[in-house]
């Protein structure tokens, strides 16, 4: 370079003027500048490629390579059929910048067409704001023809939708999700674990037009939900919602609950709330009406519990089923309260006790127990504890410990005031006697074949009870409308008083709870009507029938065999006492 | 010496050539692979709806109307049952 300049230099000084001598230090100078220019441009180019190197590689892979989102779908919860209760399906969401729609009025129309909404409602929609949704949760077919109207500024993404195919049927089980497909209430919240998805993703290689060409790594692989089997029978909960929704309905109630439990494995067959509501359309749904009631609210259960006074006296060996307890003149004083019958009966046996359903029976028999011991059975059958079914904010019902009973309240407790329990709670301790003595854990979830029990009673006296429960049911008995054709069955009324405020109020839940086949129970199905205002409130008369057609229809479902005769409904001859009260 | 070069220049230019093409085959074999892989997605949304469909259509509720109202059919009654002896599970 010097060489070549300095020859230049030579040829032009000899056709012109002589140039005045340049400084001997400019040269090197200029060169130690531009060295110095090239040096700055090489550290430059250095630090960007190695040290600040984000930005740039951003910039770069961000027009070749793209971070895809691998949906992953909500799995589905299925009866013990494997029939579909809730299924998750794709749908799309459609939203929009209103600042950055360029849309003809014609493709506004055609939108607001396929929208199903008018094109005055859409340009409102459209007329503001930073990020507006035009939809939410529309078929695929539908977002797919919005998108090839090619609207600038319109986009869509991509979301799930439950769907329950049971509708309110079933609803107070499921419970529902929310927006993101995450569960808020029911099985769909108590198991969102188990049920709910992990999208993924993955970076590939695009080309011009946006598609993928190439993979480059998966970030994250997509993990789809489980499927959940519950123990719910789509058959028997159709068949309990159909009965109690027309029991309601005939006897003007408030409420009402129905439960079919497995008495093998403690499996919820079927649970059935009413008033109900439809899960698919649930916008402006009180949320009253979403309450689980068998498993979330509590009641004052009434005669349904002596079953479990009187078991306590047998198993203590107190009383034997035959011992005569005197209950005439048909009331019984404890201080200043007195405990009354509905009809006087006189001498009666303990097994008459149970079937007639006396209050005072009852609380005299658990008056000449120790409140320790009939606290014991009451806790034993489950009574006071939630009854863990796998259901979200279950209660456990009010038990007081044994040593702050007050006589009075032994007496009432022994005929179920004073105590209160939830309807699956009911239904769980009649496997007590349903088994010989066991108590059934019950589940909501499908178990595989038969769930050992916890013991609670002996064997002799959880068939002894099962005998008196059988009478209760006969014509002399206070439900024989709960007999069933061509089956045995046991079971026990319930007619309680409503607490309102501080007292007893003129309002009633009428109850009934049993089992059948009686020579080898296979199901408890407990019935309650929450205030029933047609002019019957007697659990034998309200709660009886439903059960009666419930339990048969279940068994015939089932294809339980018969264990008697089909003669074998004996009613009482018309107007025969079947009252009582508690 | 030149022979052997021009050899290793013949084996360097067809190896390029087959990089060449099974990039190529690589990318079309991805296109497709794509293309089946947002099918079966298409085909698990038509498998959810008619998972859907199917198990609106079969609704107790649903069974019960049209058995009852247009196949009138109805329940046996007790007297119309006979049980067969050992046929029962």
């Amino acid at each position: 370079m010097r060489g070549g300049a300095g020859g230049a230099m030579a040829g032009a000084r000899r056709g012109a003027a002589p140039l005045p001598a340049l400084p001997r230090f400019r040269a090197p100078l200029m060169f130690a500048f531009i060295a110095l220019l090239f040096g700055g441009l090489a550290v430059r180019s250095l630090y960007l490629q190695w040290i600040d190197n984000e930005f740039l590689q951003e910039q770069g892979s961000s027009r070749y390579s793209r971070e895809i989102e691998l949906p992953a779908h909500r799995g589905r919860i299925v009866d013990r059929y494997g029939e579909a209760l809730a299924i998750s399906t794709p749908v799309k969401s459609i939203w929009a910048f209103p600042a950055k729609v360029e849309a003809a009025p014609a493709e506004l129309a055609a939108l607001a067409n396929l929208l199903e909404t008018s094109p005055q409602a859409l340009a409102r929609k459209l007329g503001g704001g930073d990020f507006v949704f035009l939809a939410r949760q529309v078929p695929p077919e539908v977002a797919e023809r919005i998108a090839q109207l090619r609207i600038k500024g319109i986009h869509d993404q991509n979301e799930y939708r439950r769907f329950y195919p049971g509708g309110e049927t079933v609803s107070h089980i499921l419970g529902f999700t929310g927006d993101q497909d995450a569960g808020q209430e029911g099985i769909e919240l108590a198991q969102q674990e188990w049920l709910g998805g992990k999208p993924g993703s993955r970076r590939v290689i695009i080309n011009r037009r946006g598609d993928a060409v190439e993979d480059v790594e998966a970030i994250r692989a997509p993990q789809a939900g489980r499927d959940l089997a519950l123990a719910i029978d789509s058959r028997l909960q159709y068949l309990a919602f159909r009965e109690l929704k027309a029991a309601v309905e005939l006897n003007k109630a408030k409420a009402g609950g129905l439960v079919i439990l497995d008495v093998e494995s403690g499996e919820i067959l079927a649970l059935a709330n009413w008033p109900t509501y439809n899960p698919n359309a649930r916008n402006r749904v009180a949320r009253e009406k979403m309450r689980n009631r068998a498993l979330t609210d509590v009641f004052e259960p009434g005669s349904t519990m002596k079953p479990f006074t009187i078991a306590s006296a047998l198993d203590a060996g107190k009383v034997r089923p035959d011992t005569i307890i005197e209950t005439a003149p048909g009331t019984l004083t404890i201080g200043p309260n007195t405990i009354h019958d509905a009809h006087r009966h006189g001498a009666l046996t303990v097994e008459q006790v149970i079937q007639k359903s006396s209050n005072v029976g009852a609380a005299k028999i658990a008056l000449s127990l120790p409140s320790e011991t009939v606290w014991r059975m009451f806790a034993d059958a489950g009574f006071g504890t939630p009854p863990r079914t796998g259901f979200p904010g279950e209660v456990a019902g009010r038990l007081r410990p044994a040593k702050t009973w007050k006589p009075i309240e032994q007496a009432t407790m022994a005929y179920g005031h004073g105590i209160s329990v939830n309807l699956v709670q009911l239904a769980r301790a009649y496997t007590v006697f349903a088994t010989d003595g066991e108590l059934k854990q019950a589940t909501l979830l499908k178990a595989n074949g038969p769930v050992a029990g916890r013991p609670v009673l002996k064997p002799e006296t959880a068939r002894a009870v099962r005998r008196m429960l059988e009478l209760a049911v006969g014509a002399g008995g206070t439900a024989p409308q709960a007999q069933v054709p061509g089956y045995r069955v046991g079971g026990k009324t319930g007619t309680a008083h409503k607490l309102e405020g501080r007292g007893y109020a003129n309002k009633y839940v009428s109850s009934f709870v049993g089992f059948a086949p009686a020579s080898e129970p296979r199901l408890v199905v407990a019935v309650m009507i929450d205030e029933p205002t047609a002019g019957q409130y007697y659990g034998g008369t309200v709660a009886a029938p439903v059960f009666s057609r419930v339990m048969g229809a279940s068994l015939q479902m089932l294809g339980v065999p018969p264990d008697a005769p089909v003669g074998n409904i004996i009613l009482p001859p018309p107007g025969a006492e079947v009252r009582e009260e508690s | 010496m030149v022979r052997l070069n021009l050899l290793l220049l013949a084996v360097l230019v067809a190896c390029a050539l087959s990089l060449v093409t099974s990039r190529h085959q690589a990318r079309k074999l991805f296109v497709e692979l794509e293309r089946e892989r947002s099918a079966a997605r298409g085909y698990e949304t038509e498998y959810g709806q008619l998972q859907l469909e199917q198990s609106t259509w079969a609704m107790p509720a649903r069974t019960e109307k049209i058995a009852r109202d247009q196949l009138k059919m109805q329940l046996p009654g007790p007297g119309r049952v006979e049980m067969v002896p050992g046929g029962a599970r």
